[in-house]
């Protein structure tokens, strides 16, 4: 992976730029030594890794400010990060930039019930979020699987889905409102508790700008009642076309699912080997799980159950109380660690419209075949977001680089198809070289001046989104500019 | 008037265009810019329906009713519910999808499944230099890149005029009801309709009347589970007036969602956005003729005497009254009103300076709708 090289001027000047920060910053929030900072070299895309010049975890906006304004007096790149959970390389550094973290920032600063938002400092976890709900039975509704880790500020960044925004939408559309900071250290408060902001949708746009925008401090969430209940359903098919035909009649009869999941039989067998869930051996398995009290989970669960009889199912099993339920996701919900207990694995992100389902799954096996590497899919098929999981050894020379092909060739497929690059990880450098296929520079052209717009001198979480050689020539004067 | 047929020529037109354009889906909401006007209503036809994955492309210029009816064929509807503006504004012409979604237009059950916007999935545009644009797809998830389809969604055509448009859509509810609770003042009926919304009985609409003094909160979905919903709200909403069950109010919701409230009356419209509870302080400060109150009192409609900043009431400023946040947007006055005050609700400085970059990087020319949004 190409990263630009880092301005030697910078990291000569890196102890008057330790200085600097030290007078804005509490002594334990600055990390300069060499063996700490390693702690921020990669995320979870760890097979990339650079540890920054230096890095800080202020505690407020105020202390963000301070050191966004230093950094750009400097002109010394910064990289925000959540909790180093990006699977795209989205908080990767490079040798002459600061790591900003926000884990300190984990404050809610207000729960109001009565117009259902909270407000929280943006190093807040995901769960804990609910967490701080939950004895109101509220909750926030964005699950991405690693939303134990996981904070605000990087599911902003990377506008975070999960298995149920089926129903409740991904990130941007329960966020509404932010407390940011631009690169010069301005800090702008962005809509609020009220719906819809005014003027333009900024917050749109910074929602999934992966930290390239500004640095959110705070943010205004949407909070849930609690359904009453939930409950899946276990149907198996043999063949992948048609699990995929009864996912899609299941949304032509107006059934609105929290949640549909699929597994392929390399998935399905990966995950009774590991966990035991019970699973029937066959081609597809969905997970369909659906709300409400017991009454309309009964009828909803009955309409859906129909419809899969229609297509002849090998399994059909319902769960009748709360720990069947658990055991319908328990080998769903261990899929990345079973196959990570087999193998290394790269997780692919890709997303299909639903109806090319049975076509893309046929082209990724023969690519397997092609690539002589195992695939094994699991995704959240109503709303066409693949997970195919490529297995490659991390210890044989030229596996992984092997493994990066096959990925870029289905994520074309992806394109091909009508489809896209990443649903919910985001670009990272992981997709970086691959804009061009789903793009046109022309396309590209258009969000790079969004970014000049909120960071002229092009300092915020550089090398990533875009492909190098499209942003050299804004890169460039920035760094003559030394 | 220019009325491009193809993106192409859309394309061509603002590229060659020598002064200012008035951006015009079907001419229902008359932004009034001074400029030559450019009608895309000849761009027009769905491209793709796949209702078994919920999306619909169309070209901006296609008629609403067409896409609705096409919808309705196979038992879908756009759920953000737009409203037709013709009857508050006392105009004609026919609402477009691509208008609808310039205007990020969304009706009562935006509280529940969001606002046009959230179900905007994909966008092409050309902007002020000429230039055609692609940004997200027809996939309901996409985070590759920046999200330029929110920021298309609501610019009102300032950064770009819409040539096509990829949306989700949603199935049709079987059945609908609502539960009006009666002999509520104000801050009765906000903690009727937060109590509502707080509920797990998954509320599609919540709206009060001042002047029948009542609350209507809405149900959908199957038939016995709309029942089994009302039974429960009627048992927890009950304490604070009669609260009972009316069937047939498709019309009710359909006036809410337009302010029906508010045709052929005299005034100025101004539609305000607050958190819901802060809707029972402002009320009484703003001075109205008339109000209505939709997404459990953080939409305030307000009939306001001609020429009246309601903007300044807001803000508090000298009378000593804190400021209520949120934002107004001058819905209907003379054109002398809305030059003085503007349509739009003017942005706080740091803000604006961000709005401004935007439109002056998109639109280096300022020839698209200028001066609409500042």
């Amino acid at each position: 992976m190409e990263m630009p090289a880092p301005d030697p001027a910078i990291l000569s000047r890196k102890a008057h730029l330790a200085a600097r920060l030290s007078k804005v910053l509490p002594a334990d929030a600055l990390i300069t030594d060499e063996a700490e900072t390693r702690a921020y070299e990669c995320d979870a895309l760890t097979a990339y890794r650079c540890p920054p010049l230096l890095a800080v975890l202020p505690r407020n906006t105020k202390e963000v400010s301070d050191v966004l304004r230093i950094c750009h007096e400097e002109g010394v790149p910064v990289v925000p990060r959540g909790s180093g959970t990006s699977l795209a390389g989205g908080a990767l550094p490079t040798a002459d930039s600061v790591i900003l973290g926000v884990a300190r920032m984990n404050d809610v600063l207000e729960t109001d019930y009565e117009n259902r938002i909270i407000r929280v400092q943006t190093g807040r976890t995901n769960l804990s979020v609910s967490g701080a709900v939950e004895e109101e039975e509220f909750f926030y509704a964005p699950d991405p699987s690693s939303q134990l880790a996981c904070a605000i500020a990087g599911n902003i960044a990377m506008n975070s889905g999960g298995a149920h925004c089926l129903k409740y939408g991904v990130t941007t559309n329960n966020l509404m409102g932010v407390t940011m900071v631009m690169m010069d250290g301005t800090v702008v408060e962005i809509g609020g508790a009220h719906l819809d902001a005014g003027g333009l949708d900024l917050l749109g746009v910074i929602c999934g700008s992966e930290g390239q925008l500004g640095v959110v401090t705070e943010a205004t969430l949407r909070i849930l009642r609690k359904p009453e209940g939930a409950r899946p359903v276990l149907i198996g098919y043999d063949s992948n076309e048609v699990a995929g035909a009864c996912v899609s009649d299941i949304i032509k009869a107006g059934v609105l699912p929290v949640a549909i999941e699929f597994m392929d039989r390399p998935c399905i067998e990966a995950c009774e080997a590991f966990a035991k869930a019970g699973y029937p051996m066959c081609e597809a398995l969905l997970i369909v799980e659906v709300e409400g009290s017991p009454a309309e989970i009964d009828h909803q669960l009955g309409l859906i159950k129909e419809i899969a009889q229609s297509h002849n199912p090998v399994e059909l099993r319902e769960a009748t109380d709360a720990d069947e339920a658990a055991r319908i996701w328990l080998g769903r919900k261990s899929a990345f660690g079973a196959m990570g207990q087999i193998n290394d694995y790269m997780c692919l992100d890709g997303t299909i419209p639903v109806s090319s389902l049975p076509y893309v799954l046929r082209r990724i096996g023969e690519l397997s075949q092609q690539f002589g590497l195992a695939v094994a899919n699991v995704f959240h098929a109503g709303d066409g977001n693949m997970h195919p999981l490529i297995l490659f050894d991390a210890n044989k020379p030229g596996d992984l680089e092997l493994c990066e092909e096959f990925g870029a060739e289905v994520l074309k497929l992806c394109v091909e198809v009508g489809g896209c690059l990443t649903g919910e990880h985001g670009v990272g450098i992981e997709k970086r070289d691959l804009m061009l296929h789903q793009y046109t520079a022309d396309d590209l052209e258009a969000q790079l001046r969004v970014k000049d717009v909120f960071d002229p001198q092009w300092l915020l979480n550089p090398a990533k989104v875009f492909p190098l050689s499209v942003t050299e020539s804004r890169r460039a004067p920035a760094l003559a500019a030394e | 008037m220019m009325r491009p047929e193809s993106e192409a020529d859309l394309a061509r037109m603002i590229a060659e265009a020598k002064g200012p354009l008035n951006i015009e889906g079907g001419g229902t909401r008359g932004m009034g810019v001074e400029g030559e006007t450019l009608s895309l209503s000849a761009l027009s036809g769905v491209e793709l329906y796949e209702p078994g994955a919920l999306t619909l492309v169309a070209k901006a210029g296609t008629p609403v009713s067409e896409i609705e009816s096409l919808l309705a064929g196979e038992n879908q509807r756009l759920a953000f519910e737009p409203a037709d503006y013709r009857g508050l504004l006392g105009t004609d012409g026919t609402p477009t999808i691509g208008g609808v979604f310039a205007a990020n237009i969304s009706g009562p059950r935006r509280i529940q499944v969001g606002a046009a916007r959230d179900f905007l999935l994909g966008v092409r545009f050309v902007d002020g230099a000429g230039q055609i644009v692609k940004n997200g797809g027809r996939v309901m998830k996409n985070v590759t890149g920046y999200d330029l389809v929110k920021l298309m969604s609501g610019a009102q055509g300032t950064l770009g005029v819409l040539s096509e448009v990829s949306f989700k859509v949603l199935p049709e509810a079987e059945s609908m009801a609502t539960v009006s609770v009666a002999e509520l003042d104000l801050p009765g009926a906000v903690r009727v309709m937060s109590a509502a919304l707080g509920s797990p009985f998954d509320v599609t609409g919540a709206a009060y009347d001042p002047d029948s003094m009542t609350a209507h909160i809405r149900v959908e979905g199957f038939a016995a589970s709309v029942s089994y919903r009302c039974g429960e709200l009627i048992r927890i909403l009950g304490a604070h007036g009669t609260a009972e069950r009316q069937d047939d109010t498709a019309d009710l919701w359909q006036g809410i969602r337009d302010v029906a409230a508010f045709h052929g009356r005299d005034g100025d419209v101004w539609r305000i956005s607050v958190k819901p509870s802060d809707a029972v302080e402002l009320a009484p400060r703003l001075g109205a003729t008339a109000l209505q109150f939709d997404w459990g009192g953080g939409l305030i409609w307000a009939l306001m005497p001609e020429g009246s900043d309601l903007r300044k009431v807001m803000s508090g400023v000298g009378t000593g009254m804190e400021p209520i946040p949120g934002h107004a947007t001058l819905i209907r006055a003379s054109a002398e009103t809305r030059a003085r005050l503007g349509r739009f609700e003017p942005q706080p400085a740091p803000l604006e300076a961000l709005n401004k970059g935007l439109r002056n990087q998109f639109d280096p020319r300022g020839i698209l709708n200028p001066g609409l949004m500042g």
